[in-house]
């Protein structure tokens, strides 16, 4: 066969290949304009979604899962729009089966008295989501099982997300503040705002007051109802678990209703390290925000940092260079492997092989976080990437070694060893598989209705992976599998982990002879700037599959703005915790602990 | 059969277990496993390594790599004979106060006698309490003013004023900033020279100072990260 019948066939052969992307939300909102005339396109140039109206929600809500397919409930996000005198709601809906971008259906409600009807009866992911916003801009979700604070401590005052809601150290509403240049004089906020005047009350409340009965308040977890089960000699307690408690990866608090040793009832409870992120978002200027997504979670730093820049870069309209993209996905790969190890040592660690495990996952991690700190200058705090690319190149070299036969051999050699020898020392230990299968089991609908992400939902069966889903940088171009299994227990997510590290490393073996052949090019698009503002306001969603779930960042701006107007983080693990309840009710007390451990939660995340 | 995986667990342990104290033999008659420049060199090794990994701190210290950041410092020429520091590199422009995220700097801009403001901050204060060493001073003062030090070991028993670091705490000669990261600086003198002579050729021409371009420059030799 000469060359050329050659190259045709090769053509003819791509073209079958190729995947025909229609696009499945064009599709759907044709349908949905039609179903409901009410329902119209965001009329505010630059910002995407679909106004509903407030008493329509529920119905379209239930049109769009059941009838368009769109049946993941990804995020819900509150705004206040105090210009206009409104508050907003904002869902973003997916299709687990089409995959492709967000159906995106927006609620506008008067600011004085704002009430939307709740979509917790029909999605449960709603649940935290609806009880945040009800905390931190005061929308009421009306037929809510249970609307109260999330975050925040119930004698609160105020929703402090709102606009025109000041913290006590509050100086002005956006950075730069005037007071450091030129005229710089030092204060600690602590002076202007000594203790007791730092926090407000509700009106006419007296905190000296305050009463405080020990068995009804905080022993309330205690109360022991005698309430026999019949033929049983067991009684009704009520646990606290947290929130000082080496099993909850951090500050948190699970109040158990436990019948013996088996769970009746468990409520996450949370805030604990809260420390109103978003309102810092919205008082930064954009390029500040960068440092601040390190510490959501904050093993997986650079993941948050390309969320954030993904989301931006969609508002500024910069074209990343080929090379940054290269480093964002190594830099990205290597952190989920990082980060699986560590979560699959801590969930060792909850099952009872106390520390051995753990110490052998990280070894491996601290050569990694170790690169980072050599690449980027922090082993955690990376702040590495930047609008339109990344902060520095590779170093040159690293321990002695060039990087790139360092990068050979890590990833050709250590990491797959690594990954393989824990394998042989876990997987099928009879512990592990007694303490894993079967235990906090989720099915696929209840995983999807619940709205988690990453390895939760795919241990249970739903093959969503938002690099596959919805590809941003070169993943399209990427060949990787994505890890699924079936039975949605404690085990499958350890399986799933374990096999996201396996894909991880399959990734990074593709990128680097790319890494290679773009030596020396540029790593920024322009000249790095610090004083950036968007071109058109309007609204972006940016969003990754960090190593714990979806993470996705929506950003609005006005036009030429240096700061967001709205920043709001969809984080996973906080989502993922809805469902902790339900995966753990019947099982054992024991239990508990590695459920929560299999989640995968970190708690700068989950507060934020 | 069943407690086959438990075994097979339990081989891996014992070879985890026992390859740190073969190491420690094999150590033995060249200056110990630990305490040891060398062994430390090898153990930090990937492929190489055997056993544990970890590191006695604060008998031994890894090596910081030269883009470790913790609390900036300011930077200032060798300082004269008797003195601790001399004429400070800051111009006082005021960019590290504004792109500081957690916004932990605080400038009084110099006066000259007749009232303009002098290049020169009066007083400089980094808060380092509120610092979260981010970088972001030391990446965008155009004049390699302010830089991210390798000191690390900051512990005190005052957690109120002492961390309220001057600009007499803050100083620190060029020297020093040689010493930690010999690489880094020397690519950022050459930075530097390519930069005033640019602008001497410019000059030279037509009177238009372009500082623009020196600073493009500069930036380009950054981030192509081959010089250092
Ligand atoms: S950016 Fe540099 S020159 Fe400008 S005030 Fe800060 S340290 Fe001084
Ligand atoms: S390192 Fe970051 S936080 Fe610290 S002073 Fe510099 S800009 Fe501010």
């Amino acid at each position: 066969m000469s060359d050329e019948a050659l190259s045709e066939e090769a053509m003819q052969n791509e073209v079958v290949e190729v995947r025909v992307h229609t696009d499945p939300v064009e599709e759907a909102v044709e349908r949905l304009t039609e179903r409901f005339p009410e329902v119209v396109e965001d009329p505010r140039p630059d910002f995407g979604g679909y106004m509903v109206p407030a008493n329509q929600i529920r119905d379209v809500a239930a049109y769009v899962r059941d009838e368009l397919g769109f049946d993941y409930l990804s995020s819900v996000t509150g705004l206040d729009l105090i210009d206009e005198g409104k508050m907003e709601v904002v869902y973003h809906t997916y299709s687990i089966d089409k995959g492709g971008s967000a159906l995106v259906l927006k609620v506008h409600v008067d600011r004085e008295e704002p009430t939307v009807p709740s979509l917790t009866p029909m999605w449960p992911g709603a649940d935290f989501q609806e009880r945040e916003i009800w905390d931190l801009y005061g929308i009421n979700f009306e037929g809510h099982p249970d609307q109260r604070r999330i975050l925040l401590w119930d004698g609160f005052e105020g929703h402090p997300m709102r606009k025109d809601w000041h913290e006590p150290f509050y100086e002005e509403e956006h950075k730069p503040f005037g007071s450091r240049w030129p005229g710089g004089e030092v204060f600690r906020a602590e002076e202007r705002n000594p203790y007791g005047k730092n926090v407000q009350y509700p009106a006419g409340w007296q905190p000296e007051s305050l009463e405080f009965n020990p068995d009804t308040e905080v022993y309330a977890g205690m109360t022991v109802t005698r309430e026999a089960t019949p033929g049983l000699k067991t009684e009704k307690v009520t646990v606290n678990m947290g929130p000082q408690h080496p099993s909850t990866h951090g500050v948190f608090r699970m109040v158990v209703t436990l019948d013996g040793e088996t769970v009746l009832k468990l409520e996450p409870v949370m805030g604990y390290l809260h420390r109103n992120h978003e309102q810092i978002g919205e008082r930064n200027t954009f390029i500040q925000n960068i440092p601040f997504t390190d510490r959501l979670d904050y093993l997986s730093s650079m993941g948050n940092n390309h969320g954030y820049v993904l989301a931006v870069e969609q508002l500024l309209g910069s074209k990343v260079p080929e090379r940054a993209e290269w480093i964002r996905i190594l830099m990205v790969e290597l952190n989920r492997i990082s980060n699986h190890a560590w979560a699959l040592g801590f969930l060792l660690n909850d099952m009872g092989a106390f520390q051995t495990p753990a110490l052998y996952m990280i070894t491996e991690r601290e050569l990694i976080v170790d690169f980072f700190e050599a690449t980027a200058g922090s082993r955690m705090m990376c702040n590495y990437m930047r609008f339109g690319g990344v902060a520095y190149d590779l170093p040159t070299e690293f321990r002695g070694q060039p990087t790139m036969e360092f990068l050979d051999e890590l990833i050709y050699e250590q990491i797959p060893r690594f990954i393989e020898e824990m394998d042989v020392y876990l997987t099928n230990n009879e512990i592990v598989r007694a303490r894993g299968i079967g235990v906090g089991t989720l099915s696929a609908e209840e995983a999807i209705a619940y709205s988690t992400a990453g390895p939760v939902l795919r241990a249970s069966g739903v093959p969503y992976d938002v690099r596959r889903a919805e590809p941003y940088s070169y993943y399209d171009e990427l060949d990787f599998d994505i890890a699924v299994f079936y039975n949605g227990d404690v085990y499958d997510r350890y399986l799933v982990r374990i096999e996201e590290m396996r894909q991880s490393v399959r990734i990074l073996k593709q990128i680097l002879p790319h890494l290679r052949s773009t030596m020396g090019a540029p790593i920024v698009e322009g000249k790095p700037q610090y004083a950036i503002r968007v071109p058109r306001g309007g609204d972006a969603y940016g969003r990754v599959e960090n190593p714990k779930g979806e993470l996705g960042f929506y950003i609005t701006a006005k036009t030429r703005s240096s700061n967001p107007e709205r920043y709001h983080v969809r984080a996973p693990s906080f989502i993922n915790l809805t469902a902790l309840g339900k995966m753990c009710r019947g099982h054992k007390v024991a239990d508990i602990v590695t459920i929560l451990g299999s989640i995968d939660i970190v708690l700068g995340e989950v507060d934020r | 059969m069943y407690g086959l995986g438990i075994v097979k667990g339990m081989a891996v342990t014992l070879r985890h277990f026992t390859e740190t104290y073969l190491d420690d033999l094999r150590w033995a008659f060249r200056g110990g496993r630990y305490h040891n420049e060398e062994a430390l060199k090898v153990r930090q090794h990937l492929g190489k390594n055997r056993g544990a990994v970890t590191i006695n701190y604060p008998e031994e210290k890894l090596p910081m790599p030269e883009r470790f950041r913790f609390i900036p410092f300011l930077v200032t020429d060798d300082p004269p004979p008797g003195q601790n520091w001399g004429h400070d590199w800051c111009t006082s422009c005021g960019i590290c106060a504004k792109v500081c995220p957690p916004q932990c700097i605080w400038i009084k801009r110099g006066t000259k006698p007749n009232g303009r403001p002098k290049p020169e901050p009066e007083e400089f204060y980094i808060d380092i309490d509120i610092c979260m060493n981010c970088g972001f001073c030391a990446e965008f003062c155009p004049f390699d003013a302010i830089k991210m030090d390798h000191d690390y070991e900051l512990a005190d028993y005052d957690r109120t004023y002492s961390h309220i670091h001057d600009k007499a705490r803050l100083s620190k000669p060029i020297s020093y900033w040689r010493e930690i990261v010999p690489a880094k600086a020397a690519a950022e003198e050459a930075a530097r020279e390519l930069a005033e002579q640019s602008k001497g050729k410019r000059r030279s021409k037509d009177d238009e100072p372009e500082p623009q371009l020196a600073d493009d420059v500069q930036r380009q030799l950054f981030y192509k990260g081959v010089l250092y």
